[in-house]
């Protein structure tokens, strides 16, 4: 059949039933639409989740002190178990599944430059901290080095929203200048390079101010310190790694290794691995929905085609009188049922780029993350609409193509 | 001249739900190359029920039916199809034009069909406006032509491929008398090139300027005489 008669047959169509025609591209374009733009926002939101859970670095453990709750070798539980710097370090030089390891030692301080005063949280903290947090000093400034620990230096380096707070439009020549911090001076060395975080377990690394930990140490004649920080190598898992520090701490402070009480951990790989579960979940439940929006539009489709089989029997009958073959009918009907779902999805798919392409305007980015469309979603997405175009397509086709024409004609 | 239809104990059933109606009660027809043939008789009688049959627009229930040497009994559907394109043409009461297409259009669609390709298929759709004359009625839209026009470009579109046989079903019932007096003489020049025209009518004047009346009644043929 002439490709030109047909589209002008559809456009016809289209034209006496408006409404109708409209309500239908629109069930498609709506599911299409659902669908891209779940899939984009659950597949943005993910990857959001996923970089600021890196920002607190990868292959993380923080470990607390603890209290045994097993008696071991005689001694009773129920005892404090409380790491110093020095079993850090010893872990540092022991351990053969930790890569790097610091101590964390920190309060809220007062910290003043010019008329600004601010009272944030300063962390005292060993040079690889910056490695493991994935903390990047801006150009042109530096984090805490080994020197400055053992000097016992006072420097400090600034996370950058905290930087901005202190020093306002005058940032980039804060490094180098006094502040001070309880009335103490220090040099600022460094500013952070901004970074995405979202999750931490005392305030965000980009409104903290650190310094070296021995300084620290010195300012509050702390011996012990709050927490230590360990990044295990990555051909290990943490569980591996936790046993590892709990051996190795189990022999010096005599406390079974079994015993995961004698120090709180936090396994932030665990997190990691929940996280991607649940946004894997998450994003195929996002995706069901569009599909199951998709099927309802492709059954309007077909209940449309079938109203349009109704009134059009006629015409299907003048032309099977005039010689028209079923398999001619057949492809009139699926070639209509494609160019509606053709054209709805083509829109809702444009309609949904549009969206996507917008929304990195907003500055939403922190929650919601950067809504991303890749080649292979576009192709599946494709290859989807034509199944339910022809689907929805083929059922009143073939219903059309095996009337009699006289069925058709209505003449008996 | 040898039969180019030729019916044989035909018989149509029609059964809706527990109803059953016979509509052609084992009826003998036999039609000659290049005859003209009217059928008449009142409402019921079949006459339309024979068309159908005799265009192939339908299946019938027992009998033999015997197109230009061919049993129609045993043919596929793409074969009835291939019939109905380049053997048969009909003109319809109701015209039965698509609205949406232009009245060049209409005429193109059997040709279509055929697989006609591009120049050939230009050149006959307006070889054929011409002879139903009209030429200046190309563009035209069914709803933008009269009854006498729209029933021309029927007969035009019955033409397109040239069939051997023309098949009209009460072609003058929608129109006046002038009209309808200018389609009659259309069918009678058709006949006189060698067409064979069966025409399904109620009106004894178009009856009476064929060869031959064949008479309907009750599903059966009364009489096979000349009425005139």
């Amino acid at each position: 059949m002439n490709i030109v008669l047909s589209v002008r047959q559809f456009l016809n169509d289209m034209r006496r039933q408006k409404l109708r025609t409209a309500m239908t591209m629109f069930g498609i374009f709506w599911g299409t639409c659902a669908i891209v733009l779940l899939f984009a926002f659950g597949k943005g939101l993910t990857e959001a989740q996923m970089k600021s859970q890196k920002g607190m670095g990868e292959n993380i453990l923080i470990v607390w002190p603890g209290i045994t709750a097993k008696e071991f070798n005689g001694l009773p539980r129920g005892r404090r178990i409380r790491p110093t710097d020095d079993d850090v370090r010893f872990l540092k030089q022991n351990a053969q599944t930790l890569a790097h390891i610091s101590p964390e030692n920190g309060r809220h301080m007062t910290l003043k430059y010019g008329r600004q005063t601010h009272r944030r949280f300063v962390d005292g903290v060993w040079p690889e901290y910056c490695i493991m947090r994935n903390i990047i000093p801006q150009f042109g400034s530096r984090f805490i080095n080994e020197p400055d620990l053992q000097n016992r230096r006072r420097v400090i380096f600034l996370g950058d929203i905290l930087a901005g707070d202190l020093f306002g439009d005058s940032v980039s020549a804060a490094v180098g200048k006094r502040i001070l911090v309880n009335s103490m001076p220090f040099t600022v060395i460094g500013i952070m390079k901004s970074k995405e975080q979202n999750n931490s377990y005392r305030g965000r690394d980009n409104r903290t101010a650190y310094i070296p930990n021995t300084t620290y140490q010195a300012m509050f004649s702390e011996r012990h310190s709050d927490d230590f920080v360990a990044q295990h190598k990555p051909q290990f898992t943490g569980e591996i790694a936790r046993q590892e520090i709990f051996r190795i701490l189990g022999e010096k402070y005599r406390f079974d290794p079994t015993d995961e009480e004698a120090l709180a951990v936090w396994d932030t790989t665990e997190g990691f691995a929940f996280l991607k579960t649940f946004f894997m979940a998450f994003s195929s439940f996002l995706v069901g929905i569009g599909f199951a929006t998709l099927i309802t539009g492709a059954i309007g489709v077909t209940n449309i085609m079938n109203v349009v089989l109704e009134e059009r029997t006629k015409e299907i009958g003048i032309k099977m009188a005039l010689g028209a073959r079923k398999s001619t009918i057949l492809w009139q009907f699926i070639f209509e049922t494609l160019l509606i779902t053709g054209v709805g999805g083509v829109l809702g798919f444009a309609f949904a780029y549009g969206v996507i392409s917008v929304v990195p305007m907003l500055n939403l980015e922190e929650f919601i993350g950067i809504p991303t469309i890749d080649g292979w979603g576009a192709i599946m997405m494709s290859c989807l609409l034509g199944l339910v175009g022809l689907t929805a397509g083929i059922f009143p086709a073939r219903r059309a193509a095996n009337l009699q024409p006289v069925q058709a004609l209505k003449l008996f | 001249m040898s039969a180019i239809m030729d019916m044989k104990q035909i018989r149509k059933v029609y059964q809706t739900g527990k109803v059953t109606f016979e509509a052609l009660r084992g009826i003998d027809i036999q039609v000659e190359r290049g005859e003209s043939v009217a059928v008449v008789g009142p409402s019921g009688s079949g006459k339309s029920t024979l068309m159908n049959l005799m265009g192939c627009l339908d299946v019938l229930t027992s009998g033999e039916y015997k197109l230009d040497g061919e049993l129609v009994n045993t043919l596929t559907s793409n074969q009835l199809a291939d019939i109905r394109n380049k053997k048969v043409g009909f003109v319809f009461q109701a015209f039965n034009l698509l609205p949406y297409a232009t009245a060049y259009e209409n005429i193109e669609i059997p040709l279509l069909f055929a697989r006609v390709t591009g120049r050939k298929r230009r050149q006959r759709v307006t070889e054929l406006l011409a002879r139903v004359g009209l030429a200046d009625k190309a563009a035209n839209k069914p709803t933008e032509m009269s009854g006498g026009e729209m029933q021309r470009v029927a007969i035009a579109r019955a033409l397109a491929n040239d069939p051997e046989i023309i098949l009209a079903d009460e072609p003058t019932g929608n129109l006046d008398s002038a009209s309808g007096g200018e389609i009659v003489k259309l069918f009678n020049e058709l006949w006189k090139q060698g067409k064979t025209i069966i025409i399904i009518t109620h009106d004894a004047s178009i009856a009476g300027q064929t060869q031959r009346i064949i008479r309907l009644k009750d599903g059966a043929v009364d009489g096979n005489g000349d009425l005139r």
